[in-house]
């Protein structure tokens, strides 16, 4: 018996509500099954998000981009041996590897005692530090410069957590730290880039001393407002001498003010 | 006693029952960061071969966390009941193995024994189990609870119609809840997670979805999955059906969660006064999973699967509507893999039915798990077979709030239908009255003058 060529697949009378929401939904079905051009393009973003999570940090690339700066760069590593262990590890990734201990501790004393230091890492999403590193950084360093804040050489830390900025900043000397990290890919992103303020960056620190500003991207916050705010709290960490719970982030209605 | 086993002249020593209960554990990457695992496959299976041998009765003898210390270990002392363990009271873990999957323990059987279990009981026994065994042994169990339909009949699944958005826009919410409605999902509970736990946003959202459920008179229930102290801020000023919260398995896990027995007491007092409930009191919705009690540095040395029953004490004393393991949420550093994640649900469904609780399981993934949509197929099979009391209903099964990946409203008709399993009567019922099913309980296609179509959010 021949099959009569024709769709099976049944369409959602309630599309239009698509306009509400990017949740997925009036898919359609083929019996009570996804059809496969939404399989497909499930698919599609989950790929994107595992390509993403095992990506590399380009440092080669990133240092090249950093040179009109006039900024010093080091390439740092976690004490992770490869992506297997940095997932399952999350303490190992929080702490640097003897190489990059020592690579700090022998830094001239010009290096230290700064006020923040800048480490780029590769968190979950290094497609994201590959993406953002230049484009915010031109956007915040000269704001640092113009708020009179000084920066310690910006580290390019490979498999690192969050807290790896605690180590680095304790051995940099400097006031703060400004981490910024590959947020969790998810379907809808997997470019994501967060950033994270410390002040007096310790080993052992929890994330309640922290400031997050999170979703840095094209399609989410833009490059200049997230160098705005970040430039604003590092000066309030600064004044204040905190960070995290107590420190408010102000920077929108502040904005607002200013017109 | 002495925990010890000899493999080859090599003696398996373990210094306590918290400690034999970590090693006998299946591998699971959580357990290995917390430095509780077993150090060889050997290892696992001596301490395996250990629990076997261990009486039940020593589970009365020996915390595993101090009852002075932890006022979940007050609870499981204080509320056992011996007269239902009477019956199993001479068993070692090993032989409760072997009886539960014996014939003579049938659904009536069981149910009377589980005020006699103790989570570390079923813990142990879980750990001697292959999925098989947690399958047969849930599939034998019946948990009916009840609000304003019946949950948990054999040969019913149901599912919680979770209907998230960003930024809480009561439109987008609807437009999800629709499409889930259309597609047979929701009879579980209507359930939201908030991205902000603010109590005027909570208020705003309770209003809308019980303004839906009394517009089409639809027999379910809805919750929005604050903490419990929101909810107890805004229930005398919005219409709360049940009353959510996360719990963990030792008294400093509850604590960095900002609970303690008293305060659910109070919130379930609260909820039962208000007698929203038209067929049933079951008020409470619980959530669960493994690791958490490590991700709050509060497992106290006892391994993430007996953590995760622990919790169940705490769930069972409140007779909730919804149990839900959300198993594959936490992270990769807990389970790693589709085959640990997929475990871990098995263990969690089939140990909370013993302990009487109506477990549903969020068959769910983060894109950093070495998991995929396959893994989330095989155990959606598996736990339909094993008589799931509900699982969750995404748009798509991609979560764009909490970014990540559940079941989708197309996934739990897949499992209706191969399984041959229904939604909850009363749903059943009102959804061929709407005519999306017919009266064989297929999908049918709707028009677009469809009532629910012309539903505008209240705004």
């Amino acid at each position: 018996m021949e099959l009569q060529h024709r769709n099976p697949v049944q369409e959602d009378p309630w599309s239009s509500l698509k306009a509400f929401t990017t949740a997925r939904i009036a898919l359609g079905r083929t019996g009570t099954a996804i059809p496969l051009k939404e399989v497909l393009s499930f698919k599609l973003a989950h790929a994107h998000a595992r390509d993403a999570v095992y990506s590399r940090l380009d440092t080669t690339l990133l240092q090249e981009q950093l040179q009109p700066f006039h900024i010093d760069t080091l390439v740092l590593h976690s004490s992770v041996a490869d992506r297997q262990e940095y997932l399952q590890r999350p303490d190992k990734g929080r702490r640097l590897d003897v190489h990059s201990v020592e690579t700090l501790r022998t830094l001239p004393a010009s290096s230290l005692q700064k006020d923040v230091a800048v480490i780029i890492a590769d968190g979950l999403s290094a497609t994201a530090m590959n993406i953002h590193t230049l484009p915010l950084l031109t956007q915040l360093l000269p704001m640092l410069k113009a708020a009179g804040i000084s920066i310690s050489p910006v580290c390019l830390v490979e498999q690192g957590r969050v807290a790896i900025g605690d180590e680095t900043g304790e051995l940099l000397r400097a006031k703060m730290t400004l981490v910024l990290i590959g947020e969790r890919p998810g379907l809808s992103a997997a470019d994501s880039m967060g950033a994270y303020i410390t002040f007096s960056p310790r080993i052992g620190n929890t994330d309640e001393s922290r400031n997050c500003i999170s979703n840095i991207r094209q399609e989410g916050l833009q490059y200049e407002q997230a160098a705005g705010k970040i430039c604003y709290l590092l000066q309030e960490a600064v004044r204040l001498r905190l960070s995290g719970v107590g420190l408010k982030d102000n920077y929108d209605a502040i904005a607002r003010l200013k017109g | 006693m002495a925990y010890q086993h000899t493999i080859h002249n090599k003696t398996y020593a373990f210094a306590n029952l918290r400690t034999l209960l970590a090693k006998a554990t299946p591998f699971r990457s959580g357990d290995a960061l917390a430095g509780l695992a077993a150090d060889t496959y050997e290892e696992r299976v001596a301490a395996q071969m250990t629990l076997a041998d261990v009486p039940l009765k020593t589970f009365l003898q020996e915390a595993i966390i101090p009852y002075e210390k932890d006022e979940i270990t007050r609870l499981i002392i204080d509320t056992h009941d011996q007269a239902a363990f009477s019956a199993i009271s001479h068993f070692t873990v090993g032989e409760l193995r072997d009886w539960l999957l014996s014939d003579e323990a049938d659904t009536q059987t069981l149910q009377k024994l589980s005020p006699g279990l103790t989570p570390e009981m079923v813990a142990a026994v879980s750990k001697l189990m292959r999925n098989q065994d947690l399958i047969s042994v849930a599939q034998k169990c019946e948990v009916v609870t009840r609000f304003r339909n019946t949950i948990g009949l054999k040969g019913h699944l149901s599912v919680r119609l979770q209907p998230n958005h960003n930024t809480d826009d009561p439109k987008g919410i609807a437009a999800s809840i629709i499409d889930g409605l259309l597609y047979g999902s929701g009879d579980a509970v209507i359930g939201i997670n908030p991205a902000t736990d603010s109590p005027q946003a909570v208020v705003q959202l309770l209003h809308m979805l019980d303004q839906l459920r009394t517009q089409f008179d639809i027999p379910t229930q809805s919750c929005i999955l604050c903490h419990v102290t929101t909810a107890l801020e805004v229930i005398h000023r919005a219409p709360v059906d049940l009353v959510f919260q996360s719990i963990g398995g030792t008294e400093k896990t509850n604590s960095s969660f900002g609970i303690q027995s008293s305060l659910l007491k109070e919130a379930h007092e609260a909820a039962l006064s208000l007698q929203r409930g038209t067929i049933g009191n079951n008020v409470m919705y619980f959530e669960t999973g493994q690791g958490s009690a490590l991700s709050a540095n509060a497992h106290e040395g006892v391994d993430q699967q007996t953590c995760e029953v622990r919790s169940y004490a705490v769930a069972r004393q409140f007779s909730p509507l919804l149990v839900n393991t959300v198993v594959g949420f936490i992270g990769p550093e807990y389970l790693f893999d589709g085959k640990q994640i997929i475990r871990a649900a098995l263990e969690d469904h089939c140990c909370g039915k013993l302990l009487g609780l109506p477990m549903g399981v969020d068959i769910c993934y983060t894109n950093h798990a070495e998991a995929d949509q396959d893994d989330m197929d095989n155990l959606l099979t598996l736990l339909g077979v094993a008589g799931c009391n509900f699982i969750m209903g995404v748009p798509g099964a991609d979560d764009i709030m909490l970014n990540y990946q559940s079941t989708s409203f197309h996934d739990a008709l897949y499992a209706r239908k191969v399984l041959g399993l229904k939604p909850a009567p009363e749903f059943e019922a009102w959804l061929q009255r709407q005519g999306i099913l017919n009266n064989k309980g297929q999908l049918q296609q709707v028009g677009k003058m469809h009532q629910l179509l012309g539903y505008n959010a209240g705004v």
